[in-house]
């Protein structure tokens, strides 16, 4: 099952730049929420900010709490690198392990986390790609194709069964279908919206056909500030804040 | 900015305005019919009942190809699809002109009959409500609209008045039962293009400040049981 977030005065930089200033938002256990924003809002820093990937730059820093499920994901003593193996994430670029094959692309994980035996594995493995909705088209090459020979929506819904793999409470996407042409697209918003059953989902997007389309709530995001948090059709129909409305109708700038 | 979706919003008012300024005009055409029982200018009403019909389907066009190629989002998602409703309603409007045009050749072909009820003053307080929704789209002001919703229950106070009238006189003169009838006919379509200008108001309400205030309810309320509908 999904676990809820809940962050609280979220502020991040990068050196001198602040990044993020006083993000609050609360999001609930198995619901997809989108977040939007024109580039460089910070929506990208945000849900790096929900794994601990941001403090993988040197230059960054952050303050304010940010709680997954009922852990504080900051709070000292608490390893990042644990942080990040529970909470799944997809990048825009699919990145498969090119060298690797299908089967072992999504084993990977499991393997890092101590599993090897054989049939947990082709469970987990198998599982894993009927969820990303992947198992029907690579079942019968698993172990005789490598990620890379994939095309690029399989690859990314490749990435997204290594994502689920290790069982993460919490699935975190950057713009995933962004390099994707329309029928693949479809597949991975199909594919969000099934995870959801099982999983909390954030998702940064440039596309807001795509928010309005998968998202139970959206995050408008400007200038490192959360302007707006609502549900998805509140957003898309009547938003509250002008500058939300005037980004969403494309009269922003 | 869009340049060609802004375009695309501007044709779109620009063609419902003109819509509008039909359905108005037709309305005064079919009164003046009514009132000189003149069929030359029923007439009028029929031709442009046609002219507003076209209309009709070419707002209707050009929103679906809005919806589709440019996905409009908020206020100018709510846009649309008022556009969408309120040219139904036009239509409607056109419609209701056309029934009063033909009551009034039906009351040209009849002997004169004394009229208790005055058509006239109902036929202005109508009229101001469609012109004044149509103002109300036009400088997208919801105070205007809501002006507008205001208005109804005294165009329906007037048309349950005129109800009472016109059935008195039928009793009292069975011989002119038909050429009262007409009359009846007239009013209630009269308070049906109330009912039509009202929603008009409550569109342009929905754009403008994304309230459903139909049914006289708002929306997250309950509905008003007491409130009598206006639809």
């Amino acid at each position: 099952m999904g676990v809820g977030i809940e962050v609280r005065d979220l502020n991040a930089w990068f050196g001198k730049a602040q990044i993020l200033k006083e993000v609050n938002m609360t999001v609930g256990p198995n619901a997809v929420t989108a977040v939007i924003g024109p580039s460089g809002c910070g929506k990208s820093t945000y849900v790096r900010c929900l794994n601990r990937m941001h403090e993988t730059n040197p230059d960054a820093k952050l303050t304010g709490s940010v709680k997954v499920g009922d852990k504080e994901i900051y709070e000292s003593g608490i390893d990042a690198v644990d942080v990040r193996r529970k909470i799944g994430m997809v990048f825009q670029k699919p990145n498969p392990f090119p060298t690797m094959s299908i089967y072992d692309n999504v084993a990977a994980g499991l393997r890092l986390n101590g599993f090897n035996k054989r049939h947990e594995l082709d469970a987990a493995v198998e599982g894993s790609l009927k969820m990303a909705a992947l198992w029907d088209e690579v079942k019968d090459v698993l172990k005789k194709k490598s990620g890379a020979s994939l095309s690029g929506g399989q690859q990314q819904r490749l990435c997204i069964a290594r994502a689920l793999a290790v069982q993460p409470e919490l699935l975190l996407m950057d713009e995933p279908a962004s390099a994707l042409d329309p029928i693949s697209t479809g597949k991975i918003e199909e594919l969000i919206f099934q995870l959801k059953t099982q999983y909390t989902v954030v998702i940064v997007t440039h596309n807001m056909q795509q928010a309005a389309r998968v998202a139970d709530y959206t995050g408008f995001f400007l200038m490192g500030k959360l302007i707006e948090f609502d549900k998805t059709e509140k957003i898309f129909t009547t938003p509250s804040d002008k500058r939300t409305e005037d980004y969403i109708t494309g009269r922003f700038g | 900015m869009r340049t060609r979706f802004q375009l695309g919003l501007d044709e779109l008012k620009e063609r419902l305005l003109e819509m509008g300024g039909m359905a108005e005009a037709a309305i005064e055409l079919a009164a003046d019919a009514y009132r000189k029982r003149d069929g030359r200018l029923a007439q009028q009403v029929f031709e442009r009942e046609k002219l507003i019909n076209q209309s009709e389907r070419t707002i209707d066009e050009l929103s679906v190809d809005l919806l589709a190629m440019q996905q409009p989002m908020a206020t100018d998602l709510r846009f649309v699809l008022a556009v969408l409703k309120i040219n139904s309603d036009l239509e409607r409007v056109g419609d209701l002109a056309v029934n009063i045009a033909q009551r009034a050749v039906n009351l040209a072909q009849e002997p004169e009959i004394e009229v208790p009820v005055d058509i006239t003053r109902m036929t202005t307080a109508v009229s101001t409500m469609v012109r004044r929704a149509l103002e109300s789209f036009l400088s997208a002001k919801s105070e205007v609209a809501q002006a507008v919703l205001e208005m109804d229950s005294i165009v329906d106070r007037m048309k349950d008045e005129a109800f009472i009238s016109l059935v008195g006189q039928m009793k009292a003169h069975p011989e002119r039962i038909r050429a009262y009838l007409d009359v009846l006919l007239i009013s209630r379509s009269l308070e049906r293009i109330a009912d039509h200008a009202t929603n008009i108001a409550e569109d342009v309400i929905f754009w403008v400040s994304g309230d459903d205030v139909r049914h006289n309810v708002r929306l997250s309320q309950e509905p008003d049981t007491d409130a009598t509908p206006n639809h």
